[in-house]
């Protein structure tokens, strides 16, 4: 008889986890193709043709990192929260919130100058994401309150208030009945960069994000952060303001994914429409995951499921595979990096009785 | 008020409150013994969709009734595999299997939009369904509504005055005494999560079969959120869980009444109707108990000891 004993590892080696996402990744590709072939679809030409369609021309590349610019705003505030326990899965809410934010100031204010215009916008989108990211996090404060069901059922809120405003008061009176807004004016557009169709907001990504990692890495109330996700205890006990921190976290999560939103309206579509809700803040969930939380993992993260959207969204076109496949292969490399987990955190041994 | 109004709302609110019932009820289960599954909405879907093409393909659904619950349990193993074997964080996995499970279904179900399948319908029960009052709200459902009257008892009855429930308890609220007693805690574990998910799946089948007959994508909409917030409105007691079901699926039903008596206010506000209920609910019993009523050890998984 063989008995397994599983011991828990001192030390966290990174190559190890490297290879448990590569391993996972890996995994989630072949149980994906198995479902290509349930379909009568040949799994190796269905995954080539996602391949070619995420990175195989310079158009796929640039698709990819327009979609990973939302994609890695949400995540990076995810991760924050994620970090001292916090269970935000309100980042697609927040974003929504952030987009009608940003929208607001758009179609009130259209004849600003640019300069002024886009500041306020951005200032509008993170004060609504942040505060619809805070009030999950007060009444956890307060009430402890589950905050996973709160953020999620404000999710469902934000996206039917979104569709209220496009579907009514701000609908396009010469829209012919679409739900959407009227254009936004050329001020309030994020432009693109050089002769690419990607949009400046690549440069506000690397900024958030090195100001994300300076704060996590190099200031005190990040080392807080850090100190109280270890142990909520061991943190209350050194005197640090948890309770505070919660709310904290809550805002910067929800002013980032807020942030996404308005980028999204204002460089991507240009307007607000129900199509903005893709989905980017539940798969920001599996890029924090994904990326231990660490802002320039979550970087290659984003860039890489934004591939498996831009993928997916050519194997829809080329082989007619329905959309929801990207998100089967979102779950499966998010199950599968979490079991992976275990090679991580324990050494396992297999010995003979 | 009008009796000939209120009565078929009240029925109506049984009829939606169904499925997110039956749904609450595995979750109460699998969260007893210790294991936080958030990904009851992908495993009822599951359900749903399993339901549908089973009932479709055999034309019996009974048949289909069970396939889903099966389906049910084999999703939830998916979490119990993560959680249990892997050590996975709870909250992550069940999130990832509702992403999944939504994802399957919409990727399966594909072929079968708009169809119509066979399914359930009602049977006014001899001589109860007279009552006055009583009987148009209770008994004059589908069988799947008559199932729910026994299930919420005996759950109760397993799990407080049995051997098996009080050590399922165990395992949920202090897993190292439970392991020093000499209880095996991980197949406890493994009852709650399987068990739930055959009641989750059950839940699903409920709205191919006898809520809507026909197979559309995201048919579930948020049901298996709202379970899962139920049972903390619910102190995680089943009686409890009846209430708060029949609660939701009256303002779902009313929601729906008030779309289409053609009222002016907006159908998206309308439809907010439910999650903001849900959000002041789960306000509401956290104010009044906070969760000390929550298994002790729910979400923590059991370290292996040296």
């Amino acid at each position: 008889m063989f008995r397994i004993r599983i011991t828990k590892r001192q030390e966290r080696r990174g190559w190890r986890s490297c290879l448990v996402v590569l391993t996972a990744i890996v995994l989630s590709l072949v149980l994906s193709g198995i479902l290509l072939a349930l379909r009568g679809t040949p799994p190796l030409v269905g995954l080539a043709v996602l391949f070619k369609g995420a990175f195989g021309s310079r158009f796929a590349i640039e698709d990819c990192l327009v979609k990973a610019i939302p994609i890695f705003l949400c995540s990076l505030g995810v991760a924050v929260a994620f970090r001292l326990q916090v269970w935000n899965i309100g980042a697609e809410g927040q974003f929504a919130l952030g987009a009608v934010g940003a929208t607001w100031v758009a179609l009130s204010f259209p004849d600003l100058p640019g300069p002024i215009l886009l500041p306020a916008m951005i200032a509008m989108a993170a004060l609504a994401g942040g505060l619809w990211g805070m009030i999950p996090a007060i009444l956890r404060q307060r009430l402890r309150t589950n905050e996973i069901i709160v953020t999620l059922m404000l999710n469902y809120i934000a996206i039917l208030f979104l569709d209220y405003l496009v579907y009514g008061v701000w609908k396009d009176p010469t829209s012919f009945g679409f739900p959407m807004t009227r254009e936004f004016s050329p001020q309030a557009v994020v432009g693109r960069i050089g002769s690419t169709s990607i949009n400046w907001g690549l440069a506000h990504c690397l900024v958030l994000g090195t100001v994300v990692w300076v704060f996590i890495r190099f200031t005190r109330l990040g080392f807080e952060l850090k100190a109280a996700g270890d142990s909520v205890r061991a943190a209350r006990y050194a005197g640090i303001p948890y309770d505070r921190l919660v709310v904290l976290v809550m805002v910067i999560s929800g002013a980032l994914a807020g942030w996404a939103g308005f980028l999204e309206a204002s460089a991507t579509i240009n307007r607000l429409q129900p199509s903005i809700m893709a989905g980017y803040g539940y798969t920001a969930i599996v890029v924090a995951w994904l990326a231990r939380l660490n802002p320039l993992s979550i970087a290659f993260a984003s860039f890489l499921l934004a591939g498996l959207r831009v993928g997916v969204e050519n194997l829809q076109l080329d082989l007619q595979v329905p959309a929801a496949f990207g998100g089967i292969l979102e779950g499966l490399i998010l199950l599968t990096v979490l079991g992976g987990g275990l090679f991580t955190s324990y050494r396992i041994a297999v010995r003979r009785n | 008020m009008e009796l000939a109004i209120i009565i078929p709302l009240l029925a109506a609110a049984v009829q939606s409150g169904t499925p997110i019932l039956y749904a609450t009820l595995g979750e109460i289960i699998t969260e007893k013994s210790g294991v936080l599954n958030l990904g009851v909405e992908g495993v009822m879907i599951i359900g749903t969709l399993t339901a549908f093409v089973v009932a479709l393909a055999t034309g019996s659904p009974t048949l289909a009734f069970v396939a889903a619950g099966i389906a049910g349990t084999l999703t939830a193993a998916i979490h119990g595999m993560v959680c249990l074997w892997f050590k996975g964080n709870q909250v992550v996995s069940g999130l990832a299997l509702t992403i999944l499970g939504t994802g399957l279904a919409d990727y399966l179900g594909n072929a079968y939009v708009g169809r119509t399948a066979p399914g359930f319908t009602p049977i006014a029960l001899p001589l109860v369904s007279e009552i006055p009052i009583v009987g148009p709200i209770f008994f004059n459902h589908d069988p799947l509504v008559y199932l729910t009257y026994g299930i919420p008892p005996l759950i109760w009855y397993g799990l407080m005055r049995t051997r098996p429930g009080l050590c399922l308890r165990a395992a949920g609220e202090h897993p190292a005494a439970a392991t020093a007693a000499g209880l095996h805690v991980a197949a406890y574990r493994w009852f709650g999560v399987l068990g739930g998910g055959f009641l989750m799946g059950l839940g699903g089948a409920y709205l191919s079969l006898s809520y809507t007959h026909l197979w559309t994508n995201n048919l579930t909409g948020g049901r298996g959120w709202i379970a899962v917030a139920l049972v903390i409105f619910a102190f995680w007691r089943p009686g409890r869980a009846v209430f708060g079901a029949y609660l939701f699926g009256g303002i779902m039903a009313l929601q729906l009444r008030l779309q289409a008596s053609g009222t002016q206010i907006p159908s998206s506000l309308l439809l907010m109707l439910p999650y903001a209920l849900t959000v002041i609910v789960l306000v509401l019993s956290s104010w009044r108990r906070g969760m000390s009523e929550a298994p002790a050890a729910l979400g923590i998984n059991v370290e292996p000891a040296d």
